[in-house]
């Protein structure tokens, strides 16, 4: 992800990146990314190179070109405005000991 | 460990402002992710790191591939099977993690091929009985995670990601490599023999895979501030023998080291190195093996062209179908 295309006279199989659920209900998860020449060989692969251990009970590829990736240089603009706004965490608040759990 | 020698690229005239801010990032433990800003020097240094890593992985399975089809049983033939295509995935995650850099694929094959690029010298070694099979699980697999455990935590982190992955399959390698050894070693007198033969013949190979003495390398400065490598080349050849040495102890196999001794006030064992001549010997391309392994890559190669070309045009085909039909 997040290269230039391979500059190479020859075809090569397009990068597709792949996406894994894991057997107990959690999302799909970025596992890695391989090559292949279609959406269906990626899945076959994708099974081999990626599943060999129980790891997923369901594959997603997505074409590696077809994702579109914030900008490492937006970091500032994007995540700052999140540091002084605690109040959006639980811990925030101070609930009284005689509550108990909330 | 599968990267040897690995040069330092220098880092160029870029801006020292920008490499001294990279820097600090790197000794914050931040992590390098592809599209950030990185030194020529760091990304080519890994290019070449990563690159040898993964051609060790593939060139790898030649050694042990030799023996599939001569397995003693059934079950011992399943397990080299599964190691040996663990062995295909490993170079697969790194190659996907060198592209991350801007080199293809194919270029990295094509690289190697042309013995522009290179793999570990340890693949250079024939694979002559069963016993070799547990030897280079016990003591070759043993040697690379030394190396990739610390590497797990590397600086670019598509690198070090592929490295958890592997990390996590590596230890059943070895522990099927032991697992024949002990079979062979508390076997008959030959099985035992085997077993000792094949310590014998890979003891100095698999210290050779940690790489010369730091002392002599100019570049481990440099690159253990970009945390590409993590540990000295001694450091860990050291650990590896202190950890190995009971191992063979409890196989009742022997070292063949006359001057092994454990000594006390380093809290580790005085051993022998290898034959520095043979191992850039060796790296030079003059190995028992280096070309018979590349004669066999450049075959596999050139056999699957017709293969990628054809998965390629049938995958076109199927698309221009599928237009077709959608218009």
């Amino acid at each position: 992800m997040g290269m230039d295309a391979p500059t190479n006279e020859k075809p090569e199989w397009p990068l597709w990146e792949v996406f894994i659920r894991g057997q107990h209900g959690m999302s799909h998860r970025h596992f890695g990314s391989l090559h292949a020449p279609n959406a269906e060989m990626a899945i076959k692969a994708a099974r081999d190179v990626y599943t060999r251990r129980k790891e997923g009970v369901s594959i997603w590829v997505v074409p590696a070109n077809e994702i579109t990736a914030s900008s490492p240089s937006d970091k500032g603009p994007l995540y700052e405005p999140a540091e002084d706004k605690v109040y959006r965490h639980p811990s925030f608040y101070k609930i009284p000991d005689d509550i108990g759990a909330m | 460990m599968y990267a040897q020698l690995i040069k330092a690229e220098h880092a160029g005239d870029e801006d020292t402002a920008r490499a001294e801010a990279f820097q600090q990032r790197i000794d914050a433990g931040e992590k390098i992710e592809p599209k950030d800003w990185m030194p020529e020097g760091y990304r080519r240094t890994l290019i070449r790191q990563i690159g040898q890593h993964a051609h060790s992985e593939i060139v790898g399975q030649l050694p042990e591939g030799n023996w599939i089809t001569r397995a003693p049983t059934l079950e011992r033939k399943t397990i080299l099977l599964a190691k040996v295509q663990d062995e295909a995935g490993h170079g697969l995650y790194l190659y996907c993690a060198a592209e991350t850099l801007g080199v293809s694929r194919d270029e990295m094959t094509e690289m190697l091929l042309d013995e522009r690029m290179k793999y570990s010298s340890i693949f250079n070694y024939p694979t002559l009985t069963w016993a070799d099979m547990g030897a280079v699980g016990w003591l070759v697999d043993g040697a690379a995670i030394m190396n990739q455990v610390p590497l797990q935590r590397t600086s670019f982190g598509p690198y070090a990601r592929a490295m958890i992955r592997i990390c996590k399959e590596e230890s059943f390698h070895q522990r099927q490599g032991f697992d024949i050894m002990n079979r062979l070693a508390n076997g008959t007198p030959e099985q035992h023999r085997m077993a000792q033969n094949a310590l014998d013949r890979f003891w100095y190979p698999s210290l050779m895979m940690f790489g010369p003495s730091d002392a002599e390398s100019v570049h481990s400065e440099q690159n253990m501030a970009w945390k590409i490598k993590m540990n000295g080349n001694d450091e860990l050849r050291q650990k590896f023998v202190d950890l190995t040495v009971p191992q063979a102890e409890y196989l009742g196999l022997t070292i063949p080291d006359e001057t092994l001794r454990w000594n006390d006030e380093k809290g580790g064992y005085d051993f022998a190195g290898p034959d520095w001549g043979e191992f850039f010997d060796v790296i030079k391309g003059n190995g028992p093996c280096n070309r018979e392994r590349l004669e066999a890559r450049r075959k596999a190669w050139d056999d699957g062209a017709w293969m990628r070309d054809g998965l390629l045009a049938h995958a076109e085909k199927k698309a221009a179908r599928a237009a077709k039909a959608a218009a």
